[in-house]
């Protein structure tokens, strides 16, 4: 099923191509031919990786810094209730201004580039992990303290497994803001990266090329969906019924 | 010496919202010697699951003193809750073996998982056990961490008759093996005549005890149902005063 919606997809992208008869909309086959040629001169791999390895690192900042807040957050009233507005605030910043905040005050240097990123998708990240901490079974806190569990084994096995779903909520949704916010970072203020190629391409009109970059991205975030996303979920739903 | 010294002034449960102050638990004494099982027999929200919890310092939100065992060392205290809470995530095995401090022996898992009949079901994640076998795994963890004091509540509420027969007399082959002090917190009193050395009548809430009654029927004779109906039909006679509790 999965197979023919696609196939239906690309047939409507080759009629409409056709009928258009348009450089503005190439066929699937140029396509095809700019993503081959990009592949082979190492252009479309060399910035494909610069882009995910800014979305790994940021990625897996915003996530750790997110949980251990957020936990902390949804165990402490007193810090909840200070922190809330903050929150708030962070969360309704637009992603244009925190980048170029960061650009103004720290330069235009990678460190900079991470840290827009992160402070973007942190504030989600911890309003989520909070709501999950929120939610933890009473009972079974109860039951861990009687028996005089340490801090790290109520958290491994006790307060981690209940939060998975969230987590998992938190890195689905992270992974598909945090790459198109790194796009616009890499657009106005690094000379690498999948978002200054696209702004390349814009610039001469190079709608093949854009398309090329697009589906590759798009096919390496459903990869890691698919290799390890959905695998992580099956093993720590294997005690469900 | 007594393993366990209860003295509450009062146990108060804030307002919260429309609902007023709650006075739960008012003047409470009693005292249990070390290798005694006492039931606790009162009428249903009276506070016993509260008592437990001020015992086992999940709350330490109230008035009074309570002492468990020699104040030199920390007894150990084996929790048995009503509802099993299992942890969903790891095996039943995984369960007992949690409490337990790292280096323990797996023959005493094994023994308990024997003696409960669930050594087949040891490696099942806990939704797939039945409520008894759930019940059964929650006895063995507690009975794990070789306890100095267990507290029970109601752990065989809403078993059927004979599935709570069965747990219930594992459960004392289990203390026979390994005595040790246990509070046992029922509001059926067939049950706590067949288990208990003593029991303890409580009050509605705020929570007092009203007697005290030696159980003196020979534990060998208590599987006779008859035995204890008698027992029991005694106690309502002697004692006009629990019968409201009940």
């Amino acid at each position: 099923m999965p197979v023919l919606s696609l196939l239906v997809l690309l047939a409507v992208w080759q009629a409409l191509a056709i009928y258009l008869n348009n450089n503005l909309l190439p066929t699937p086959a140029t396509v095809a031919t700019v993503f081959w040629l990009e592949s082979v001169s190492g252009q479309l791999p060399y910035h494909m990786g610069v882009t995910l390895l800014r979305l790994l690192a940021s990625f897996s900042i915003a996530m750790f810094l997110g949980c251990a807040i957020g936990i902390a957050l949804g165990r402490n009233k007193k810090l909840d209730a200070f922190f809330d507005n903050w929150l708030v605030i962070f969360l309704n910043v637009p992603a244009l201004v925190t980048i170029i905040l960061c650009y103004v005050w720290f330069g235009l240097v990678e460190s900079a580039a991470i840290l827009a990123v992160v402070v973007n998708k942190l504030p989600n990240v911890i309003v989520t992990i909070r709501e999950g901490t929120r939610r933890l079974d009473q009972d079974l806190l109860e039951m861990g303290c009687s028996f005089h569990f340490s801090a790290r084994k109520m958290l491994v096995h006790v307060i981690w497994p209940q939060l998975h779903p969230f987590v998992m909520a938190a890195t689905r949704s992270g992974l598909a803001l945090i790459w198109k916010i790194i796009l616009v970072v890499e657009l106005l203020g690094r000379s690498n990266g999948m978002g200054y190629q696209l702004h390349l391409f814009f610039q001469l009109f190079d709608v093949a090329s854009i398309l090329a970059y697009t589906i590759a991205f798009v096919a390496i975030i459903q990869l890691i969906e698919l290799m390890i996303l959905k695998p992580l979920d099956k093993k720590s739903l294997r005690w469900r019924r | 010496m007594s393993a366990i010294d209860i003295n509450i002034h009062c146990k108060i449960f804030p307002a919260i919202g429309k609902a007023g102050e709650n006075l739960a638990i008012k003047n409470l004494q009693f005292s249990i010697d070390s290798g005694e099982f006492v039931c606790l027999v009162g009428p249903s929200g009276s506070g016993k699951t509260t008592l437990l919890n001020l015992i086992a310092e999940l709350d330490e939100d109230y008035e009074g003193e309570i002492t468990v065992g020699c104040n030199e060392t920390d007894s150990k205290i084996g929790y048995i809750f009503q509802n099993p809470r299992l942890l969903p995530w790891r095996t039943v095995r995984e369960n007992i073996e949690l409490v337990m401090n790292s280096g323990h022996s797996s023959t005493i898992v094994d023994e308990l998982l024997g003696v409960m009949q669930l050594t087949e079901a040891q490696q099942v994640y806990p939704e797939r056990l039945s409520l008894g076998m759930s019940r059964r795994v929650s006895i063995i963890r507690a009975f794990a961490i070789e306890p100095d004091v267990l507290l029970m509540d109601e752990p065989f509420v809403s078993l059927d008759a004979p599935t709570a027969r069965q747990v219930r007399e594992l459960l004392v082959k289990l203390w026979c093996n390994r005595p040790h002090t246990v509070l046992f917190v029922t509001h059926d009193l067939r049950e706590a005549i067949t288990l208990a050395d003593r029991i303890i009548f409580l009050s509605a809430r705020p929570m007092t005890v009203v007697s005290e009654i030696a159980v003196t029927i020979p534990r060998a004779g208590r599987h006779n149902e008859g035995v204890v109906e008698a027992f029991r039909q005694q106690l309502l006679n002697d004692y006009p005063e629990i019968k409201q509790l009940l």
